[in-house]
């Protein structure tokens, strides 16, 4: 065998793509088809949550195309990160959309779930063991981020991957996975480079976003060989050139010569780009810097409080120039009328028009708009008291008496009643840090089903 | 010898989380030559990072010039981590506007 050929149908999961690419990715007789189906992103309310930021009709949509495709061509569908974040809950969560998705197609496979999860336990012990390690510019890991953790996970490598197909599965449904790996797990596991393969995972985890006109949910074929790979977007719309393959080695990485990853370093500091042919381009010379120890980076969240918004707007131009002063006489209105709960709260205000996109980072402090956006926000160690505190807020700037007023009847202009949502939990991330292994598989735990049960037999 | 802003050398200037605790951004110039003048010029630095953002120069991680794709990305520390309480762009994806603002004197 001299060419490994994966298919990657989206950036992740639930992102879509039209199934005429798809058709032509399996016209291609791909051997394993692989997709990511999370990211960090979306931030940490998912992660700590255990809820999916993709949407499930929207998933098994994707799924139903994969799950089905690589049944009719006997060939392994690889899922890594599933439900978004890759923690328990979101592996069930996603699970139980391939049961459905079997049933109803009544597909016979082997299928292999890998946890990502590690238990508060496992982590305890090798925190006092002083296993865990900073990643920077994060410092050291505190107990306390770890022990109020809802949910840690692990990014696994290739090799739990490799294992489960070693054992025979055709369908591997990972948690939380370094995103080339799961892409490179078959060719490596067929005697391929395993630089090259991670590099071309590194592009194919994000679908057609590496072509021109770049997308995320459009299909995307790598084929491997022996000293190269090449790329080739599957919708005859768009194409791969040096520039745009170059150019996507640079998203969303700190340094695009060295990729840190479980296990080593992607060096791409060799790497060349040339044009194959008009839509398809050729990648050789990535090598790979194994580390030594083994290292998986940890994730993990924690509850930060609750959250209650309120949304306005101001088109009093008085009001607009004064802002700064009217906020800072409304947080001290709140602050003297509930004086037990000082401490307890954050108060936000964010002004569109003027800084809330980029916030300290805004070099134009002055609006130049007629009109402001605000975003009234309290977060606090209850919903109850998130609530109190946006409403008195909003309340209070709705009425407030400043210099020059003349718009004497209200401030703001709210565009909903009511005028304040709950917006439930706040997470934040407490934990992004190494943890050193003796064996790449050994926080992955890894179980085999036969689907739907009985092998051969329909439902 | 004219003055140039940023966005006329370049196809792409962008900005994104590289993680949940950098915000990168990525210049990527038209043509090679643009990018080789540039790079020679030493016209994206830490310093100019620094000071676009009103940030401490330490909170700047690196400049890298990645001739592949005829650019330069520059990461610095996120103020506050990704979806932190009072964090205003969970993706980092519309921070780049004062490098849009950048000017320098250009040769043609």
């Amino acid at each position: 065998m001299d060419e490994i050929r994966v298919l990657s149908p989206t950036a992740i999961l639930g992102y879509g793509f039209p199934l005429s690419s798809f058709e032509a990715g399996l016209a291609r007789n791909p051997h394993v088809i692989a997709v990511d189906a999370g990211s960090t992103d979306p931030g940490p309310y998912y992660l700590g949550s255990g809820n999916s930021f993709t949407d499930r009709t929207a998933v098994k949509r994707d799924l139903e195309a994969m799950l089905v495709a690589g049944r009719r061509l006997k060939v392994p569908v690889m899922i890594g990160t599933a439900g978004g974040s890759g923690a328990r809950s979101h592996l069930a969560w996603c699970l139980e959309i391939v049961r459905e998705l079997a049933a109803e197609h009544r597909l016979n496979f082997k299928l292999a779930v890998i946890e990502a999860e590690i238990s508060k336990q496992e982590l305890l012990g090798r925190f006092e063991r002083g296993e865990i390690k900073p990643l920077p510019p994060g410092g050291e890991l505190a107990l306390e981020d770890l022990d109020q953790s809802t949910a840690v996970v692990g990014q696994m490598g290739m090799e739990p991957f490799i294992k489960a197909l070693e054992s025979g599965a055709e369908v591997v449904l990972a948690g939380r996975s370094y995103d080339p790996a799961i892409f490179g797990a078959y060719p490596v596991l067929m005697g391929f480079d395993r630089a090259l393969a991670l590099h071309m995972g590194k592009i194919l985890e994000c679908a057609s976003i590496a072509a021109t006109p770049g997308s995320g949910s459009d299909c995307m074929m790598g084929y491997l060989g022996r000293d190269h790979f090449r790329l080739e977007p599957l919708n005859p719309m768009r194409k791969c050139t040096v520039t745009s393959v170059a150019a996507h080695t640079l998203y969303e990485k700190t340094n695009p010569y060295l990729l840190p990853g479980p296990g080593g370093t992607l060096d791409l500091r060799e790497t060349t780009f040339e044009q194959a042919d008009e839509r398809v381009v050729k990648v050789s010379g990535s090598k790979f810097i194994p580390a030594e120890p083994y290292t998986i980076k940890l994730e993990g969240a924690r509850l930060a409080g609750y959250r209650t918004v309120s949304i306005a707007g101001a088109r009093d131009p008085v009001f607009i120039a004064k802002v700064d002063e009217i906020i800072q006489g409304v947080r001290e209105r709140v602050a003297d009328n509930f004086r037990a709960l000082e401490g307890k709260y954050q108060l936000i205000f964010r002004l569109y028009g003027k800084n809330g996109v980029m916030g300290d980072l805004e070099p134009l402090q002055e609006p130049a708009s007629h009109e402001l956006g605000i975003i009234i926000e309290a977060v606090a160690e209850t919903q109850e008291e998130a609530n109190t505190v946006c409403s008195f807020a909003r309340s209070t700037m709705l009425h407030y008496g400043y210099p020059g007023r003349m718009a004497t009847a209200g401030n703001l202009a709210f565009p909903y009643s009511p005028s304040d949502f709950k917006a439930g939990e706040v997470y934040r991330f407490a934990v992004h840090h190494l943890v050193e292994v003796k064996n790449p598989v050994e926080l992955f735990p890894m179980r085999f089903e036969d689907i739907p049960g009985v092998r051969g037999e329909t439902r | 010898m004219k003055r140039v802003r940023l966005p006329e050398l370049a196809e792409v200037i962008r900005s994104k989380n590289a993680g949940p605790y950098e915000l990168t951004f990525d210049i990527i110039f038209k043509t090679r030559e643009i990018f080789e003048q540039v790079a020679a010029r030493k016209i994206i630095t830490p310093e100019l990072i620094a000071r676009l953002y009103k940030i401490p120069l330490e909170k700047v991680i690196s400049v890298v010039e990645f001739a592949p794709a005829k650019a330069i990305k520059a990461t610095v520390v996120r103020p506050l981590a990704c979806g932190d309480v009072g964090d205003s762009d969970v993706y980092g994806a519309q921070q780049h506007g004062p490098l849009l603002e950048v000017e320098l004197d250009w040769d043609q």
